[in-house]
């Protein structure tokens, strides 16, 4: 009846995964009942759960990857203080819960913080800045995040019921296979990605064809603000490069559910394809990554130098550059499997070619800021910081692209410290940055800056205090994931890397109050005007969080940095334009079908974690049913009346009219 | 364990490319790092000083610059690694002196296995090898990867089932060394990490001699027990029984190592505890 679920799935025997699962669960009960006794959840349902509008589903998306964090920290947490203390003992961690941690610790932070982090922002932001009033498939956008949200529900489950994998972020196979891995770790980890990756596919779907066709009047593609660019560099590798991740498992879980040999050590099974199908995902995966953060910081370097991005033509050559190149270099994950020298030399090489269109980048901002007047801001911060950090991220990975220097590196905690030093200096820079950034357009007022740069000063030296431990570490023949060791020169540097993760810690809580203290006094920090930064494009174009239909006329874009011109103009002519002509607008429907489907999905990824085949099919059903429905609606759009349109837009010109003569008398 | 303490050609060349590449990157890091400092500094908005030029947003030759920096480094350390990859090929020959010593090497959940087939000998979780004399290695795994490294003799390389790699290494002074896997593979990962004895070439063929004196016997049934998931706190020396014994294994002939034996449906005791 179910599968393979009995109460021995719940480990009474861990306190640690059963109390911290305990106070989730009792936390995330407060929230809801709290939710249902003040009456908010007609409110919630309405404009956040069924919502298909870009930005709410953005700021969910950033949500998600916020709560998702502090697990993925926790974990990082829990392994620090344990290689500080398991020298020539035990630890406090025994290895089947040290392993889980990595595994999840990994999986967690790429897929549910990361990803989430920088789709939420391309949401939040790509349509306003291409002047449109939605992404090309609102519903479908909807149905991505929840698929999403799924996943890391799936992830978190596994705290409580059963356990996580412990074969590591990449699961390699013949360890992840049926015979080295009977639990339901595994396929915790697997059905997880499963669905999110549908998530993450249908995003990236969306996000290519917004770019392409739902552009505004005269945006033409040299025209497009550099955060467009690498949205649609980044979306183009998920759209291609996801499936390959999903067939993968896929095969992984033919393997294990029935009996079939893809990657296993008998009758034919080659573990090798695994590692080149894995990593021919995974390495267009950091750019994925990665290339939204440039974005950002594109659009961040050049507002507070208060100039347009230096060399734009070159950014997008660059940008388009690294998209093609990523998918050619994936062997350099394994340059110690004997490939030989011509292959290895081939793909080491690729490997630096890449450095080339990135190191472009960092000398354009560098000139983005030459000449300019740079205002240092919290966003600002973080891009500056950013450079330097990702310097030293991208001259370490350079030099494991050089293959023998890898021959002594590869695995180690050198290379840890390396591909953190990349996703922290990058990723996570880029996504606290745009954070900051774009806050304002998204909630109406800034945050505090205080708060916020002192979170920037943490997260800087405290990633420095935790990782250069590890780049020691490395050179000292140190490997990576393990849960104890006997090696006396290493203990000294797990010591300092834990102190570096109380710094971090601290920033965390900056982070917390910074919102809190914001959100107390929002109304010092209100963003009238919907310009806050004296920005450049359009998504400083409209107010303060922008009506749904984002734009009540259509902006009309005559050259690069549409919005900067748009003021200079205003304040040249003294406002003697004409009234605006409104006209009725029509917008997508709230539709639960993203919410519904998901449901579905969690119970159906539940079910077939657990082998209960019944529930798997009525899982399957239900979502299925949810997109018939879906499909055979009358009516997906409502209007908006001219009228409404008009008063919503009055306040705001008035307001902005202020603020351009201000700006123009000064 | 230091990389940057060699004990061996191959270690003394993978950490000499490692400086080199280094030092080859510093030379524009450092100075981009410093005009980054530099002009976020100076273009300060309260300072008076710097010219606002809102203009400058392209410029033909900085471009040529900015393109040409990176690509001339890459084309130095392309050179550095093309060569490097030949050169250093983990089958690359590293010639020493005396007769070279072939030891076939299986990664075993969770240790090590040597086979001295020459010898008809094989130890576990120790690896003694004369000083001075180029030692061929041929690897292979019981169960799951694994990689096979002793950092200061430089060159990893990976272990799988049904796979041979091959690696060459010398090991140039007499003195205790540390091996490791260097590639995770299950509860008992950690304790993968067993001792490099390098002895003179005159003790060697007395510490053969020595060896092949032991009691235990490695033959197709002494090595399924080995190959049992867990943790060998000793240091077991075996004589050789079949000196194919290597290539059974690497053949399949012998079925890969059997994962986890506890005989129990919970879902979270899918390991045999490492301790
Ligand atoms: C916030 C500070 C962070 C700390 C202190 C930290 C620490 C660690 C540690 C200790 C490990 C395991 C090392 C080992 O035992 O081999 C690890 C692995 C990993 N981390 Fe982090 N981490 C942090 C943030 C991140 C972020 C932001 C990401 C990605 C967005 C990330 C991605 C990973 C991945 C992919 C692994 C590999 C997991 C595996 O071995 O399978 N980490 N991290
Ligand atoms: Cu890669
Ligand atoms: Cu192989």
């Amino acid at each position: 009846m179910l599968g393979k679920l009995t109460w021995s799935a719940i480990p009474f025997d861990q306190p640690i995964p059963l109390v911290a699962g305990g106070v989730v669960i009792v936390a995330l009960l407060a929230v809801l009942i709290w939710v249902v006794v003040k009456g908010h959840l007609p409110y919630l349902w309405r404009e956040w759960i069924t919502s298909v509008d870009h930005k709410r589903i953005g700021v969910m998306y950033v949500l998600l990857a916020s709560v998702m964090f502090l697990r993925g920290g926790s974990d990082a947490i829990l392994m620090r203080i344990q290689q500080a203390i398991a020298y020539q003992s035990q630890g406090y961690l025994p290895p089947e819960h040290y392993n889980q941690i990595f595994s999840a610790h990994g999986t967690i932070m790429i897929f549910f913080v990361a990803m989430p982090f920088v789709i939420g922002l391309m949401n939040l932001v790509v349509p306003l800045q291409l002047g449109v009033r939605d992404v090309a498939f609102p519903t479908l956008n909807s149905v991505g995040f929840w698929l999403t949200a799924t996943g890391a529900l799936l992830v978190n489950l596994s705290l409580v019921i059963g356990e996580f994998a412990r074969t590591g972020w990449l699961a390699f196979p013949p360890l992840s296979g049926l015979v080295y891995s009977p639990g339901v770790g595994v396929d915790y980890y697997a059905w997880s990605l499963q669905i999110s990756g549908v998530g993450t596919l249908v995003a990236g779907i969306n996000l290519v064809t917004t770019v392409l066709k739902l552009r505004t009047r005269g945006m033409n593609y040299l025209r497009m603000p550099m955060f467009c660019w690498t949205t649609l560099a980044s979306s183009l590798l998920m759209v291609a490069a996801f499936p390959i991740l999903t067939a993968t498992l896929a095969m992984l879980l033919l393997d294990r559910y029935l009996g079939f040999h893809f990657f296993t050590n008998e009758a034919g099974g080659n573990v090798m394809i695994f590692m080149n199908l894995i990593w021919a995902w995974g390495h267009p995966e950091v750019y994925i990554l990665v290339l939204p953060a440039f974005g950002i910081f594109s659009e961040v370097v050049s507002t507070f130098s208060g100039k347009p991005l230096f060399g734009y033509r070159s950014m997008v050559l660059a940008t388009m550059a690294i998209c093609v190149i990523s998918f050619m270099v994936w062997l350099h994950h394994f340059f110690t499997m004997g490939a030989g020298p011509d292959v290895n030399a081939i793909f080491g090489i690729a490997s630096m070619i890449i450095a080339i269109p990135t190191g472009v980048k960092i000398y354009n901002w560098l000139f983005t800021m030459y000449g300019g007047r740079i205002r240092f801001t919290t966003p600002m911060l973080w891009s500056v910081g950013f450079m330097v950090t990702f310097i030293i991220g991208g001259l370490t990975g350079v030099l494991v692209a050089v293959p023998p220097a890898d021959f002594i590196l590869h695995n180690s905690m050198f290379l840890v410290a390396h591909f953190h030093n990349v996703i922290i200096g990058g990723v996570l820079f880029g996504a606290f940055a745009g954070f900051t950034y774009w806050f304002p357009k998204a909630f109406g007022f800034r945050l505090d800056e205080r708060w916020g740069k002192a979170a920037f000063w943490c997260t800087f030296i405290g990633f420095y205090v935790t990782f250069i431990p590890l780049y020691a570490a490395g050179m000292l023949g140190m490997t990576r994931r393990m849960q104890h060791y006997d090696v006396a020169v290493w203990r000294p540097w797990m010591i300092v890397a834990v102190i570096g993760m109380a710094i971090l810690t601290m920033a965390v809580v900056c982070q917390v109050v910074q919102l809190v203290v914001s959100i107390r006094n929002r109304e010092s920090l209100r963003d009238r005007t919907g310009d806050p930064w004296d920005g450049r494009s359009l998504e400083w174009a409209t107010s303060s969080p922008p009506p749904v239909f984002n734009f009540a006329i259509s902006p009309d874009v005559r050259g690069e940095d549409a919005y900067w011109e748009m003021k200079a103009k205003a304040r040249q002519q003294q406002f003697a334009h004409a009234q605006p002509e409104y006209q009725d607008i029509e917008m997508p429907r709230n539709s639960p079908t993203g919410f519904v489907c998901a449901f579905f999905a969690s119970i159906m990824g539940f079910a077939l974690i657990w082998h209960i085949w019944w529930m798997v099919i009525l899982g399957l059903i239900g979502a299925w049913a949810t997109f018939v429905v879906f499909a055979w609606r009358d009516h997906d759009e409502y209007v908006i009346p001219a009228a409404d349109v008009a008063r919503i837009d009055r306040a705001n010109i008035e307001e902005r009219r202020n603020l351009v003569s201000l700006a123009g008398s000064v | 364990m230091n990389l940057l303490d060699p004990q061996g050609p191959v270690a003394a060349a993978n950490s000499t490319i490692l400086v080199d590449s280094v030092a080859i990157m510093l030379a524009i890091v450092v100075p981009t790092i410093v005009a980054i400092l530099g002009f976020a500094f100076w273009f300060r908005e309260g300072n008076p000083r710097a010219r606002y030029q809102p203009d400058f947003v392209y410029s033909g030759r900085v471009e040529l610059v900015v393109w040409s920096i990176p690509a001339l480094t890459v084309i130095l350390l392309g050179g550095v690694a093309w060569i490097g990859s030949h050169q250093l090929d983990p089958a690359a020959p590293v010639p020493g002196t005396g007769s070279p010593v072939r030891i076939q090497a299986v990664s075993l959940d969770w240790k090590w296995l040597f086979i001295y087939p020459d010898q008809r000998i094989a130890t576990v979780n120790t690896l003694t090898v004369p000083a001075g004399a180029e030692l061929n290695f041929q690897l292979t795994s019981s169960s799951v990867m694994n990689v096979f490294f002793i950092p200061q003799l430089g060159s990893m390389i990976y272990t799988m089932n049904g796979m041979v790699t091959r690696l060459n290494l010398r090991a140039d002074n007499e003195g205790k060394l540390q091996g490791l896997s260097a590639h995770f593979s299950g509860d008992g990962f950690p304790d993968m990490m067993f001792d490099v004895n390098v002895i003179s070439q005159l003790a060697f063929p007395d510490w053969v001699a020595a060896t092949a004196k032991s009691d235990a016997v490695l033959n197709e049934e002494s090595y399924k027990k080995l190959m049992q998931q867990g943790i060998e706190a000793g240091r077991p020396v075996y004589r050789l029984d079949d000196p194919r014994l290597f290539d059974l294994i690497a053949t399949q002939h012998i079925p890969p190592g059997p994962g986890p034996q506890v005989a129990s449906d919970a879902p979270h005791s899918g390991g045999q505890h490492a301790r």
